[in-house]
């Protein structure tokens, strides 16, 4: 009896690591069968990994001055250093990791809001509808960035300014568009069968809201997820250019503010401007590619056609021989 | 009719959400505007009335009840009394939102339609042409000029086009040595030469979103039945792209304008400061540079009022061209 059932919970436990591997197998497969999507998590592992692995090989200190003054590209300094002798490659990893902070507790916290807000809205209907769209209109409207200048103006003063201050303003100005897409889709969802049947079984709202419509909207929410850290970042990048982020770390946003305000542009050193907005364009652009991904895998009309030549070699797999079929035509 | 009092009132509502915000949120953030002001005097031995009358000017006097100051703050708005640029004392904010704001509205429109009516052409003629060498080509890169920063890409257009080429002025809104203001050949000859590189800036960097949103729409609209018929009928080649494909595939992208505008409006602040142009984000600019509240909010509030305004007419529009929007059925 013991033995037996040791044996049936190690032959369970092999099958589900066996599943678990294959599914591990079918995400990879999907990353690599999908161009955009395969080039947009090469990017993001690229950085992932300059902000962790990066920072530890590179042998300087990202705010310390290393040399006298801004030196060009050079084999000591591949991005060369900034206008205080800082190498700016160090200053770039350690961006990253600011940047993907940013993005990730934006983007996270913002799609919390999105599903409470979007969700909510479809499903309850008639009066909590009409009053939760018009909140998500109204912030829809509002432009999302002045608001943040606004908010970080009045937050960011003195000594307190933070990197995570500018994060949880983002996170406020970036909700809207998400909770209304995630409205339209509830709002078809919860017409569906499983969802009356939940209902009918006596479901708590509660329930059928996170168990039974959420799950099918994942891809929707993951989309908007990206889409949200697309903007957090391109938005911190902007706030710190302003000078509303925190002057004394290295990040992005204050590479360029330093090099627009030492002037760099005008005296061509371009080594201080070039690195910081390049790196936003490849993990935005990274990012958005993966978007496009998942929208093609959800909507095979936008995929571009596969040459006939390839579609043809691999219908003949599933086809039975020819030779053989004739022959039996024959 | 029905339509247009229920936009009315919705916009109604959203501009007073914006001046509220407006009010709101100074006394939600730790220290308030006064503080800083006070704070940015020190050194001066401030007397009590002086303090209590700097307390009164920003409206924050800790004796008046909050909703008095929100109906002194509401009348103070609506007699157009937003207060004084501390950062350029004793200019009224008002006068300095009245001087920048045209060159905002300028810059943004001009782009906003260039960027629009070239986007939209270039979709069309790539859905068009499913899987031609630009319709491969053309949006990654155009995605990965719009996930780039705005203002780093102007930085790069001074680099290269002002700095380095000199065919274009680095900054400024008009040659201010030469020129006079006015209706004046010179005077206009020098805005627009200009404008150029900022208006060149806003139209690579959301070319992508008109692009892609027409490409997308434009084929799902070109497998539809009535496509097929008109090329049936045998009409030209250009009368089914313009006429049945594109006609009908349109809408989506002005209902994107919303989304788009408030964009294009958040990177036009971030351009002007790389070009010192003498528009709303300049303004923005010297008031987070002098933690002067009252310019920043009143920024705020033109910015917002300008993308409800604009929004409003798009959907006015919109209405226009899609008779299901005006009788109320979708």
């Amino acid at each position: 009896m013991h033995a037996t059932s040791f044996t049936d919970q190690h032959i369970e436990s092999s099958t589900l690591m066996n599943r678990a591997k294959e599914r591990g197998r079918g995400i990879m497969r999907v990353i690599l069968s999908n161009p955009k999507i395969a080039v947009g998590v090469g990017s993001v592992v690229f950085f992932v990994l300059l902000s962790t692995v990066g920072t530890l090989l590179i042998p300087y200190p990202p705010d310390a001055t290393v040399v006298r003054g801004s030196l060009p590209p050079s084999a000591a300094h591949p991005l060369g250093t900034t206008g205080l002798g800082q190498d700016i490659l160090a200053q770039i990893a350690y961006g990253t990791r600011i940047s993907l902070t940013t993005g990730l507790i934006a983007a996270a916290g913002s799609t919390a809001l999105q599903i409470i807000f979007g969700l909510s809205a479809a499903y309850f209907g008639g009066l909590v509808d009409e009053l939760l769209t018009l909140v998500i209109n109204v912030f829809l409207v509002l432009p999302g960035l002045p608001l943040a200048i606004v908010l970080a103006s009045l937050a960011n003063t003195g000594s307190s300014r933070s990197e995570f201050v500018l994060a949880v303003i983002l996170l406020f100005t970036s909700w809207s568009y998400g909770a209304r897409v995630l409205r339209a889709q509830t709002l078809s969802l919860k017409e569906r069968e499983f969802v009356t049947a939940a209902r009918a079984t006596g479901e708590t709202a509660l329930r059928v809201i996170f168990m039974e419509i959420l799950p099918n909207e994942i891809a929707l929410v993951a989309s908007t997820f990206i889409g949200t850290f697309v903007y957090a970042v391109g938005a911190q990048v902007g706030l710190d250019f302003l000078g509303l982020g925190d002057v004394s770390h290295a990040s992005w946003g204050e590479l360029l503010f330093w090099a627009q305000s030492n002037g760099a542009l005008i005296v061509g050193k371009w080594w201080q401007f070039v690195p910081a907005g390049l790196c936003v364009a490849i993990l935005c652009a990274g990012l958005t590619f993966i978007n496009f991904g998942i929208d093609e895998l959800a909507n095979p009309r936008l995929r571009s056609e596969r040459p006939l030549r390839k579609l043809m070699a691999s219908h003949k797999k599933l086809l039975p021989p020819k030779k053989e079929n004739d022959k039996v035509l024959v | 009719m029905r339509f247009l009092l229920r936009r009315t009132g919705f916009y109604l509502i959203a501009f007073w959400a914006a001046i509220t915000l407006n009010f709101i949120i100074p006394r939600l953030m730790p220290g308030d505007p006064a503080d800083a002001y006070i704070a940015k005097l020190q050194g001066q031995a401030l007397s009590r009335a002086q303090l209590a009358a700097i307390r009164a000017e920003f409206g924050v006097n800790p004796d008046i009840p909050l909703w008095q100051q929100y109906f002194n703050y509401l009348s103070g708005m609506l007699h157009g009394n937003m207060g004084i640029a501390t950062s350029q004392f004793p200019t009224p904010v008002l006068t300095i939102l009245q001087e920048s704001l045209p060159w905002t509205i300028g810059l943004v429109g001009v782009a906003v339609i260039l960027s629009f009516l070239i986007g939209t052409l270039i979709g069309m003629v790539t859905a068009w042409r499913r899987g031609s060498w630009y319709d491969t080509a053309l949006p990654p890169i155009l995605t990965f000029l719009s996930a780039a920063p705005y203002f780093w890409m102007a930085l790069g257009l001074v680099y290269v086009f002002a700095v380095g080429l000199s065919w274009f002025p680095t900054d400024s809104g008009y040659d201010v040595f030469s020129v006079t203001p006015g209706w004046n050949a010179d005077f206009i000859a020098s805005v627009v030469q200009h404008a150029i590189l900022p208006v060149a800036t806003l139209v690579i960097g959301s070319l992508a979103g008109w692009v892609l949103t027409m490409r997308n729409t434009m084929i799902t609209t070109l497998t539809e039945d009535y496509v097929l018929m008109a090329e049936a009928k045998g009409l030209s080649e250009r009368r089914v792209m313009f006429n049945y494909a594109a006609r009908n595939a349109i809408l989506p992208s002005i209902t994107s304008f919303s989304i788009s505008l408030g964009l294009v409006v958040s990177g036009s602040l971030l351009t002007e400061i790389v070009f010192n142009y003498p528009g709303i984000g300049f303004a923005l600019y010297k008031g987070v540079q002098g933690n002067d509240y009252a310019l920043i909010e009143g920024c705020f509030l033109v910015i917002a009022v300008a993308v409800l305004l604009a929004n409003f007419l798009s959907e006015l529009l919109y209405a226009l061209l899609d008779p299901r929007v005006r009788q109320g059925r979708s």
